[in-house]
């Protein structure tokens, strides 16, 4: 800096920062209260409601919400209809989290150890622009491409592959008349949507692997092959953990994708719009709504046992 | 790794079909864009065109939807920036009681599924019986958005050394000019970087702006509309290409602000409220 500036004056505002100064608690103090108000009273006071709610019940002749404490709406929440929701969406979380693992770990491992320089900034794009961009582009584009007269079924009829497609959408429970009204459609594009979200974390812990561990092991006559089953992936482990949280939490709550691209047997998140909006059940979409809060929360402990907020 | 730097081909084939994976479908939404056929999604494009470019120009639902969008993105990442930067400073200041909490705290809104934020709002909206309006969507989006520009201003926070601000007052100077002089300028790019991210989180967020925003229309909204009953497909094609654009930009330009930094601080930002 050039310039030289004028020394600070005495005047009131001097005397209210020497203040601060002295009482660094004082200024913490101040610097949290607007975000605090805000987080606490807009988000957690909200949030408390909901909860609130899901304790209240829905009178059967009028339509209208009880206001008296019951545990009616939660035995609600636990009929076989309700459940097979619960379940339903549980087990697809599971799988696109599997599957995602599965997907992101050679794209972290290449991009951690491997790339360099130029390659390495191209890796790191490569990842960042799908995980920013539109959630519902991203969706649009998956419609296009498992629509009837789309790219997929192009792609299958001039290979001449047909055969092989309609044997997988022959598979019960999963399959179903196209790609874009069954579970196979929902699972690809949940996956699409959340895959990025594994890489970066998985990538994260990679890098955090010292190359001399990898040397020991490699000199000590492993081969790769067991390297990596003994080393790398114990020690990737809890990136694979931090990145789960992600595709777990956000499919579990995604009511968007099994609408557009999917059967019609709900999932959580769709149970709670409609029980929220036409149905006008908000106990009971409350209810809903408690599931993954719990069910996170459960997730949630188990990562830190395993030490995956650090990977974070 | 027998051969030092030298991966196997089998790792370098999967690890560019992951990429690929991730990049062929938006690259499609640029064909069908440009494509004759305004009845189906069909593919190949029997031809291309230009016209709906300026069909969509000439909408105006499509304008108004962009329009209040860009207002709502604006002031949630002005919000944003004033609660994260201030977060951020008292978190990264001192360790004090409960310090954990607060993180997450700014970082439960995008922990938890976008729809639980979403259905607590308009619940609590309801009960307090505030209409819904433009300003429901911003408490929404701000809140979610304070996370970002707080992840990218804790990182530049740990890097300013306090003996700086210390050298500073020691040379005379006064608060506001160690502010002005000192701060800023060290903060500045964090802050653009972390701004940016909260725009385009904003610009695109669907899922809580479903429950918050009664009548009116965001760009995601009306596209959201289309997608589940689908009456002008061209129309879409052009907006949804007009969003990879659009949100494109500023990640780009996050990325070149913050890279030589935090890198690795991005990822949990946009665990964005699905």
């Amino acid at each position: 800096m050039n310039t030289v500036l004028a020394p600070g004056k005495l005047t009131i505002w001097t005397r209210i920062f020497d203040v601060f100064w002295r009482r660094p608690g004082l200024v913490i103090f101040l610097l949290l209260l607007p975000p605090l108000l805000w987080l606490g009273v807009i988000y957690v006071g909200s949030l408390f409601t909901l909860l609130l709610q899901s304790f209240f019940s829905i009178d059967e002749f009028s339509g209208l919400v009880r206001y008296e404490f019951t545990l009616k709406t939660y035995k609600e929440l636990l009929s076989p209809a309700n459940f097979d929701v619960i379940l339903r969406t549980i087990l697809m979380a599971c799988a696109v989290t599997i599957c995602a693992a599965i997907i992101a770990f050679p794209i972290a491992y290449y991009a951690a150890r491997y790339a360099r320089g130029r390659m390495k900034a191209l890796f790191y794009l490569g990842v960042m622009l799908p995980l920013w961009s539109s959630y519902l582009v991203k969706i649009y584009a998956w419609k296009l491409i498992l629509a009837k007269e789309g790219i997929i079924n192009w792609i299958v009829q001039i290979t001449g592959t047909d055969f092989l497609l309609n044997s997988i959408l022959s598979i019960p429970v999963i399959g179903g008349n196209s790609l874009s009204i069954s579970y196979i459609g929902t699972f690809i594009v949940l996956l699409y949507v959340w895959l990025p979200f594994m890489i970066l974390p998985v990538q994260a812990a990679l890098e955090r692997i010292p190359d001399n561990l990898l040397h020991a092991s490699d000199d000590l006559g492993a081969e790769p092959g067991q390297t990596l089953r003994l080393i790398t992936i114990p020690l990737a482990l809890p990136g694979v953990i931090a990145g789960s949280i992600f595709t777990f939490s956000l499919t579990l709550g995604d009511f968007i994708v099994p609408q557009i691209i999917g059967s019609s047997r709900r999932f959580i998140g769709q149970a709670v719009y409609a029980h929220q909006g036409t149905a006008g059940n908000i106990p009971l979409a409350a209810a809903f709504a408690v599931v993954p809060i719990v069910v996170m929360a459960i997730y949630l402990i188990m990562a830190k046992r395993q030490g995956a907020f650090d990977a974070l | 790794m027998h051969s030092e730097r030298r991966s196997s081909l089998l790792l370098k084939i999967s690890a560019i079909a992951g990429l690929l994976f991730l990049h062929l479908p938006i690259l499609l939404i640029f064909i069908y864009a440009f494509t004759t056929e305004d009845k189906s999604y069909q593919f190949p494009p029997p031809g291309l065109t230009l016209k709906w470019l300026a069909v969509t120009w000439n909408r105006p639902d499509v304008w108004d939807a962009l329009g209040l969008s860009l207002r709502v993105a604006t002031v949630s990442t002005l919000f944003a920036i004033v609660l994260g930067t201030l977060c951020a400073a008292a978190v990264s200041k001192s360790k004090f009681f409960g310090r954990e909490a607060i993180s997450l705290l700014v970082i439960l809104p995008i922990a938890l599924p976008g729809i639980i934020t979403g259905i607590s709002l308009r619940s609590a909206f309801n009960i307090l019986d505030i209409p819904f309006s433009t300003f429901t969507i911003i408490l929404g989006h701000a809140t979610f958005c304070i996370v970002v520009v707080y992840n990218n201003a804790i990182a530049r926070f740990r890097r300013i050394s306090g003996s700086l601000i210390e050298a500073s007052y020691d040379l005379g100077a006064s608060a506001f000019q160690t502010f002005r002089y000192i701060l800023l300028p060290n903060l500045g790019t964090a802050l653009l970087a972390g701004g940016m991210l909260a725009f385009a989180l904003s610009f695109d967020e669907v899922i809580v702006t479903t429950f918050t925003a009664g009548q009116q229309q965001t760009l995601p909204i009306w596209m959201l509309e289309e997608l589940v009953r689908p009456r002008q497909r061209p129309v879409t094609n052009v907006v949804a290409m007009v969003v990879v654009l659009v949100t494109f930009l500023p990640i780009l330009g996050a990325y070149y602000l913050t890279r030589d930094g935090n890198i690795d601080q991005k990822q949990t930002t946009k665990a964005t409220n699905r």
